[in-house]
């Protein structure tokens, strides 16, 4: 998915210069306990951004219930969990809510509050694993080329020239297909096909991930660019620091504050992403559900003559709100390791 | 202030790509068309317009008023009734079948139609270059299967031939009771041999493409429309009842109701696009019609993949299954669920009974095939084809409809694979599944069209099943002539098919749905094979 | 110089896309042939197969192919067989850019003024409020906000025709549910672009001369702020292009984005690598108009 490109971040690249200079000056001074770390200055500065705060509640909140739901219909077993079971069919087709279906049901009598908790579990997974893959790609592929230079660095950056011109959909399309076929044959899913449907979700999140991490690849790639010069870094090579040292303990750090908001606000990307996939056809396989799929029920309902609301409404409403706070998190970290214009 | 100063372009600049933006807006207006007098919602943009190499039904629609065979099927019944050939004398034996063709015949550009014409396409239909898939219709030919498969090369010896200008002489392998509907099927049907020998497989764009049928081609635009223009030179054109019909393809159930609902269509004619949910009420409404159809739903097992070898185990999740549910929570359009494939109302057929919904005998049957109460049974796949893009998800539905049914009644555990369409067909047909979701709509009106499908090797079995006794009667019956005991072969093989064996599992017959304003929109007749010639409709221009 | 060499750099490029496009769609499992009504003979199988060397190795395969391509030619679609690709490009192409060209201006007519105002009354609430509006934008799905248009704007007040796309009024639903997407975006960025402007020393400057503050913006900041804005335009006119499929799914609108998804799905070979091409043109031919545009605002930039 494209994104800003780097040269617009090349303006904070120079404000990032001063700080990264200042906070390796710090670094060289360990003694003085007198300045906070850029780190603890960050979480300062978060703090009192109160919507990125709420929104960070918030998701706190939304794990706690996602989590919490299916050990609760564990433990209350009987009635209550048969009826709640996001599985369990019933004669109650398209139910608008009521106190026993809080959110309504669908065209098989489905309990929908369940099927979207159940399913937040899903997009979230696809959304942090996504994320994280392409976090990890893009982070070791932008840092080895930014820091190494030369010649690697022409050649990783032409290959992600070339990666960014493919149209993505048929990426997806043929990365999923393909490696479900090649894993259809293997051992692993011969003996059992409930491994069969947990791979197949893997390699959409794996499939995800591994589009995404372009842009991560070129900001990281332009970050360590200019942190490789910076004076800190002079210094540890003069004191006989090897690369990978220099690398992993005077690099890497130093662009955490990027990594993470970028992952903060990647991970929305490709849950909506995936909801495309969904729409498609091509996301999570039924009887799973994912916010994707489930919206696209709802949203094949809609139409002049009767709309079942409750199958758009609570699955895109929950949805939203959550990137929602994704995105305001993302901005409230960014800003927070940034300093940009106050 | 030389950098702001630069970047002050940026507003005229601004203000030029707006300007552009608007002039190519008009300038993307600028086709101007006149309306069409009928506007009809056909379903996914066709394949082809090559009457030899279609195979969907949407297509052959189109296709049908293009292009015309021997006979055509007339609006109300969709009988076979004189197309290009005005009539014909059949053999004693039912084998020589001996076609007059109307003296009067034309191409849309103006050359004769002649008896060799009608040859070229037949020949054409069967050359194995031309890669047709239903290459099978013609089959009833002598001679015909082995010229397509390339037992023999002289196209000379297939059973077709010319004697004179305007006579055509067919000569069966046996006598084919329905051989009449099939000359007015598609793949059947007259196409110019000028424009294919001088064009190629471009032919269909060439800028004046001759037409046998009613209509000519005026423009085809992929994913916008296909616009059809009368054709004056057709035998019949005085009968043509509209001069410009637009076609448009649409795959989304909601937007086709949408266009119909503002007007921007007249006709939404095929079942895929009725938006299953709101069924009960649409078809409270006056301007839906819903119609028997010749068309099955039902599932296949594939039988050499264990335990389904095994007919015990088949009939045991055939009796489970409450179709009755699925036709009244999920379809909903009326269908009546079924124990045979071949649907009742097919024409010289009464189908006979097939199994019920027994969930007692289904447990019984299941623990002497060696699965009491489920256990010990396999883990299998129900595989169906996912619906992209706002298709209806009827087989998902149904799927786990089927899910819970056997979970509940008989302890058993089934997963769903959804596959993209393409993948579907492959697997289906390399047999790579356990169970899969399956449906046919007959090409013709007579029991073959699906019985016939299950004989020993068809392309179409896709099953792995084969039983030799039911070969013999299938083959048997379409020796036959006489056409009760035709009947009573279908029906001994039909019961070894539906009642014994059980390869595959039929779950409703389809209702077929159109809607149009019977007020404004004339011309359309609920038939069996919903086979609505074009030239037959049109629409009352509203008094102003 | 850097963007000779860029353009002549397009041409290995293209390449190497069009030799991995063609690996993977005939990697993936299924074929364009394989259909409902099965032939009645395996021949017949061969006979389609062979008629489009579909049964030579890929290696061969894939050099008549860049044969032909060299004199034009894309091929023919194996889908819709009495159509070449050359056909279905210039008969979608024009459509998806006009289609994303609408999208474009709607994004930037709506996003570039709510930044800068966002961005002017930093703090309070028309901030608040119009940047909830930009993130909220960038998280409700296109195919939830198209249909929700259709319901309310075609069917319920009939303002406008429900799909299909011939006149003027036809494109503005389309238009404004594809580019809803980016008026988010374009917001936030203008956004981050004023307030970083507003630091700048040019803006410093300006306000020591004693200008009133929105003047001043306008003025200074805003055309600074707007190269950010300028070089995510390649990006969003790219994702514009290549997103446009759900839009036209919904409307019926005959550009190639459907073309592009159904052809991967249909295993329509020829198409799927044809029209890769040409969006990796389009895509290197925006990105580098783009960086040109964007040299050329701001000589600060220099590429290497």
């Amino acid at each position: 998915m494209n994104d800003e490109k780097v040269d617009s971040s090349k303006l904070s690249v120079e404000r990032k210069t001063t700080e990264a200079a200042a906070s390796g000056a710090q670094l060289a001074t360990r003694n003085s306990q007198l300045h906070a770390s850029p780190g603890q200055r960050a979480w300062r500065r978060f703090k009192k951004n109160r919507v990125a705060v709420l929104s960070a509640w918030y998701l706190v909140f939304l794990l706690a219930v996602i989590l919490a739901w299916p050990i609760l219909l564990k433990i209350s077993g009987g009635d209550f969990a048969k009826l709640h079971n996001p599985d369990q069919l019933s004669d109650g087709q398209f139910a608008p809510p009521t106190a026993q279906y809080w959110f309504g049901t669908d065209v098989h009598g489905r309990d929908v509050f369940s099927r979207t908790l159940f399913g937040a579990q899903i997009s979230l997974l696809v959304g942090v694993v996504g994320a994280g893959v392409s976090l990890v790609i893009g982070v070791l592929w932008g840092a080895i080329a930014g820091y190494v230079g030369g010649r690697l660095d022409s050649f990783l950056m032409r290959l992600v020239d070339i990666l960014y011109s493919l149209p993505s959909i048929i990426f997806v399309i043929v990365l999923i297909t393909t490696l479900g076929e090649m894993l259809k044959q293997s051992h692993l899913v011969q003996q059992s096909p409930a491994m069969a449907s947990a791979l197949r979700v893997v390699l959409l999140f794996v499939g995800l991930g591994a589009i995404s991490w372009l842009t991560m690849a070129r900001i990281i790639r332009g970050q360590v660019l200019s942190l490789r010069s910076r004076a800190f870094v002079e210094a540890s090579r003069t004191l006989g620091a090897g690369t990978t040292r220099i690398l992993f303990r005077h690099i890497i750090p130093n662009i955490f504050g990027v990594a993470i908001t970028y992952v903060a606000l990647t991970m929305p990307a490709i849950i909506l992403y995936e909801s495309f996939l969904s729409y498609l056809g091509l996301g999570v396989q039924p009887p799973m559900a994912s916010w994707g799929t489930l919206i696209a029920e709802g949203v094949s309902q809609i139409n002049p003559i009767r709309i079942y609301w409750w199958l758009i409404v609570f699955p895109g409403g929950v949805l939203v709100t959550t990137l929602l706070a994704l995105n305001f998190l993302g901005d409230g970290l960014r800003d927070a390791w940034d300093v940009k214009g106050k | 202030m030389r950098f702001s100063g630069r970047a002050r372009w940026i507003f005229p600049l601004a203000r030029f790509f707006f300007f552009a933006a608007a002039l190519a807006l008009a300038a993307g207006c600028s086709r101007h068309e006149p309306p069409a007098d009928l506007t009809i919602i056909n379903n996914v943009e066709p394949e082809s317009l090559d009457p030899a190499i279609i195979v969907a039904q949407a297509d052959m629609r189109v296709v049908s008023g293009l292009f015309e065979g021997l006979t055509r099927l007339e609006p109300v019944a969709a009988r076979a009734v004189p197309g290009l050939a005005e009539s014909w004398d059949i053999s004693p034996d039912g084998k020589i079948y001996t076609f007059h063709l109307r003296t009067n015949l034309l191409w849309s550009t103006g050359e004769p139609i002649t008896s060799a014409d009608v040859v070229y396409s037949w020949i054409r239909a069967l050359d194995p270059k031309t890669a047709s898939r239903y290459a099978g219709q013609l089959y009833y030919l002598k001679n015909a299967e082995e010229f397509n498969t390339g037992k023999i090369t002289n196209a000379a010896l297939v059973g077709v031939s010319a004697p004179d200008k305007f006579t055509v002489r067919a000569e069966l392998k046996s006598p084919t009771a329905f051989f009449l509907d099939l000359c007015a099927f598609p793949t059947l049907a007259v196409v110019p041999r000028q424009a294919i020998e001088k064009y190629g497989d471009h032919w269909l764009m060439a800028k004046q493409l001759p037409v046998s049928g009613a209509f000519q081609l005026a423009a085809w635009r992929l994913n916008d429309k296909i616009r059809l223009k009368k054709n004056l030179r057709y035998w019949d054109a005085t009968n043509t009842q509209s001069e410009i019909i637009d076609i448009l393809p649409v795959g989304s159930p909601n937007t086709a109701l949408n266009l119909y609902e503002r007007g921007q269509v007249d006709i939404v004619w095929d079942k895929e696009l009725i938006p299953s949910e709101l069924m009960d009420v649409l078809l409270q409404r006056a301007d839906f019609h819903s119609f028997t159809y010749l068309g099955t739903y039902f599932f296949r097992f594939n039988v050499t993949h264990k335990p389904f070898d095994d007919p015990r185990v088949r009939k045991a999740l055939a009796l489970a299954v409450d179709k009755e549910r699925i036709v009244e929570k999920i379809t909903k359009a009326g269908e009546v669920i079924t124990g045979h494939l071949v649907p009742a109302g097919t024409r010289n057929y009464t189908p006979p009974a097939g199994l019920g919904y027994d969930p007692v005998l289904a447990r019984k049957l299941l623990a002497e095939a060696g699965y009491p109460g489920g256990k010990g049974f396999p883990r299998f796949e129900y595989l169906f084809n996912a619906a992209a893009g706002g298709g209806g998800k009827i087989h998902e539905n149904v799927a786990i409809e089927l899910q819970q049914m056997w979970r509940d009644e008989l302890g058993i555990s089934m997963e769903l694979r959804q596959v993209e369409t393409q993948v579907f067909w492959g697997m289906q047909s390399r047999l790579d599944y356990q169970l899969s979701r399956s449906s046919w709509i007959g090409d013709y009106n007579d029991a073959n069209t699906f019985l016939g499908m299950f004989v020993t090797g068809d392309g179409n079995n896709e099953t792995g099943w084969s039983n030799p006794h039911y070969d013999e009667l299938v083959h048997a019956a379409n020796e036959e002539t006489d056409l009760t005991r035709r009947e009573k072969l279908f029906q001994q093989a039909e019961t070894i098919l539906v009642h014994d064996e059980l390869p595959i599992v039929p779950l409703y017959i389809y209702v077929g749905i159109n809607y149009f304003d019977t007020n404004k929109v004339l011309g359309i007749w609920e038939n069996v094979l919903d086979d609505h010639p074009l030239r037959s409709i049109r629409k009352i221009k509203a008094k102003l | 110089m850097y963007f000779l060499r860029r353009i002549l750099f397009a041409i290995p490029l293209l390449l190497v896309i069009s030799v991995l496009a063609f690996v993977l769609v005939h990697l993936a499992p299924g074929g364009p042939f394989d259909s409902e009504r099965k032939p009645a003979s395996p021949e017949i199988e061969r006979n389609i197969k062979a008629k489009y060397h579909l049964d030579e190795p890929i290696w061969k395969q894939y050099g008549r192919y860049l044969g032909d391509l060299l004199h034009g030619d894309f091929g023919v679609s194996l889908k819709y067989r009495n159509h070449s690709v050359n056909d279905i490009i210039a008969q979608g192409l024009p459509v998806s850019m006009l289609l994303g060209g609408l999208a474009f201006c709607f994004a930037t007519a709506v996003g570039v003024p709510l930044g800068f105002f966002t961005a002017a009354r930093r703090g309070r609430w028309p901030d608040y409020l119009g940047s909830f509006f930009a993130v909220l934008a960038v998280c409700i799905p296109s195919f939830v906000v198209a249909p929700a248009l259709i319901l309310i704007f075609a069917m319920k007040l009939k303002w406008f025709p429900v799909a299909l796309w011939s006149t003027p009024w036809h494109m503005v639903l389309p238009s404004i549910a594809l580019g809803s997407y980016f008026v988010g975006k374009v917001a936030r960025i203008m956004r981050e672009g004023m307030l970083t402007a507003a630091q700048s020393e040019f803006v410093t400057a300006a306000r020591a001369k004693g200008l009133g503050e929105t003047a001043l913006l306008l003025k200074h900041a805003f055309p600074i702020a707007l190269l950010p804005v300028v070089s995510y335009s390649g990006p969003m006119l790219a994702d514009l292009l290549t997103g446009s499929f759900i839009i036209e799914n919904i409307f019926q609108i005959p550009g190639i984005g459907v073309f592009l998804v159904n052809s991967s799905l249909n295993r329509d070979y020829t198409v799927v690598v044809g029209l890769s091409l040409l969006y990796a043109m389009l895509l290197i031919a925006l990105n580098l108009a783009v960086d040109f545009a964007y040299t050329w605002l701001d000589p600060r930039v220099k590429y290497e």
